[in-house]
């Protein structure tokens, strides 16, 4: 079985159906702008970043920016209107590292376009959620034949599936 | 957004820094202009004339995804030259060769297929007959072969009323195309034996290719087919997208270029016992279906304008949701 990864979480609170289809290695986000643009923005915002954090590999996830003196681990992203499911994501990260001995750790979630930040913590409920999400995923993208439904919501415009969920005939 | 370029001159086409330089030659060999063509600006090529290339050239092509299609002298469609897949998925590939496999759910997209390939052909018939051509019978006929198609149980049998089908249409030709000089009597290739033939072989490759590439920016596998058989020097699923869209892009190209009389008989030349187009008939049929693929109309389910091109992608999701058994796959049908 493939590892569940932070994207896999992230995907889990946004759309359902993306998780299946990204589990099944049907991509779209080589047809995406918006994603051409986030990878643009994480070149280009920071550009002192690399030699100040480590990028590191854990339980098959990747974190792009973390600090291994401070324990923070830094999430940039492009807006908040997906603010739920960034933070599902970066917590998933504090809970791999506490899970591989990392005492502590925090996250900030930084939207260089917005001039914000914003601080996350894993909490003693987020340690009691992830398990279990992760055990519903796991029984969700089992199922070979039963795809989610589509979510039928205004940010499906934007998404790099838009046009494979919603074309028919 | 990409542009595809078709290279019909001889020359060298090699990378210079990060970006390709075309030099042409003259007859007798001589270096001419040079041109310079951004790799990011490139979706694919098509090489119709000798080409000079070398191995750091197709490892650069081969980086940025770049695909070349090869035409031989008699404009046959050769091969190509295919970037290392990029989009791979082995659930999608297992469940494709699941299709291919099981007659049943073969013959369920095999059917699909033709029907929506029958469709666009009537549509065309249907549309020159709203101005007064007569083939009334023949849409009769065809609306038969159609009607039996649910009842065909072997893929020989779907293929034989796919070609009842065609050969229907083509019958009508000669009322479609009133042009002096251009009579059609039945389809013939390798070699085409007159003018309609020659453009139809060249329009279909075209169309093929053009097919091949828009497969190869998705997970399908483009050599898993369902009408046609897997062959295995053929992309054959770039055969079956094509049976949908020839009625809209190539055969519609073929009417508008001789009904306008942007191609004319001079444009071909008639040498052993066949016909081909020439040099300036094929730049012209080229120009015209560029033009076509990237004619957009408004999708009625996505309320998106889309090109004629990008329906072939779209028409590539359709049949992955079917194989991951998320929808059935219903072939696009010209609604317009």
């Amino acid at each position: 079985m493939k590892p569940l990864t932070a994207t896999h979480v992230k995907y889990f609170h946004l759309c359902q159906r993306k998780l299946w289809l990204f589990d099944r290695d049907v991509w779209m986000e080589h047809t995406s702008e918006a994603v051409a643009a986030g990878e643009l923005l994480h070149q280009t915002a920071y550009p002192q970043r690399a030699e100040r954090y480590r990028e590191i590999s854990i339980g098959g996830s990747r974190i792009d920016f973390y600090d291994p003196q401070r324990k923070v681990v830094h999430e940039l992203k492009k807006s908040n209107k997906m603010e739920a499911s960034n933070v599902a994501q970066v917590k998933y990260y504090l809970w791999l590292l506490e899970a591989h001995g990392v005492e502590g750790p925090t996250a900030i979630l930084e939207y260089p376009k917005l001039r914000q930040t914003q601080a996350v913590d894993l909490t003693a409920e987020d340690r009691a959620r992830i398990p279990g999400e992760l055990a519903a995923m796991r029984t969700l993208l089992a199922d070979e034949t039963t795809c989610p439904p589509v979510i039928n919501k205004p940010f499906c415009k934007q998404c790099a599936y838009y046009e494979f969920c919603y074309v028919a005939e | 957004m990409k542009k595809t370029y078709y290279l019909f001159n001889p020359g060298r086409l090699s990378r210079q820094d990060n970006t390709l330089k075309y030099t042409a030659y003259d007859e007798a060999g001589a270096e001419g202009q040079t041109r310079f063509l951004p790799i990011e600006d490139v979706a694919d090529l098509y090489v119709f004339g000798a080409l000079d290339a070398n191995s750091a050239l197709y490892n650069f092509l081969g980086k940025n995804g770049v695909s070349v299609h090869f035409f031989d002298y008699y404009e046959h469609y050769t091969g190509s030259f295919m970037a290392k897949e990029y989009l791979l998925a082995g659930r999608l590939q297992v469940a494709q060769t699941g299709h291919y496999t099981s007659l049943p759910k073969r013959l369920v997209l095999a059917r699909k297929l033709v029907e929506g390939a029958a469709f666009n052909l009537l549509k065309n018939l249907r549309y020159y007959q709203s101005r007064g051509r007569e083939v009334g019978a023949e849409i009769a006929q065809m609306e038969l072969y159609v009607a039996a198609l649910p009842h065909a149980t072997t893929i020989a049998e779907i293929m034989g009323y796919e070609g009842n089908i065609r050969q229907t249409y083509y019958r009508c030709f000669e009322q479609l195309v009133r042009v002096p000089g251009f009579t059609f009597d039945k389809r013939s290739t390798q070699p085409p034996q007159n003018e309609l033939n020659a453009l139809l072989s060249f329009g279909n490759m075209l169309c093929y290719a053009a097919c091949l590439s828009q497969i190869y920016h998705t997970q399908l596998n483009p050599t898993i087919s369902f009408l046609h058989e897997p062959g295995s020097r053929r992309f054959s699923l770039a055969l079956d997208m094509a049976e949908i869209f020839k009625p809209l892009l190539v055969d519609r190209t073929i009417f508008r270029l001789l009904n306008k009389k942007e191609i004319q008989p001079r444009d071909f030349v008639r040498e052993l016992d066949g016909c081909l187009l020439k040099e300036t008939g094929r730049k012209t049929f080229v120009r015209v279906f560029e033009e076509r693929l990237k004619e957009t109309i408004q999708h009625r389910r996505l309320n998106r304008t889309v090109s004629y091109q990008h329906l072939i992608k779209l028409e590539c999701y359709k049949l992955t949701k079917h194989l991951l058994a998320m929808e059935e796959y219903q072939p696009f049908k010209a609604w317009w």
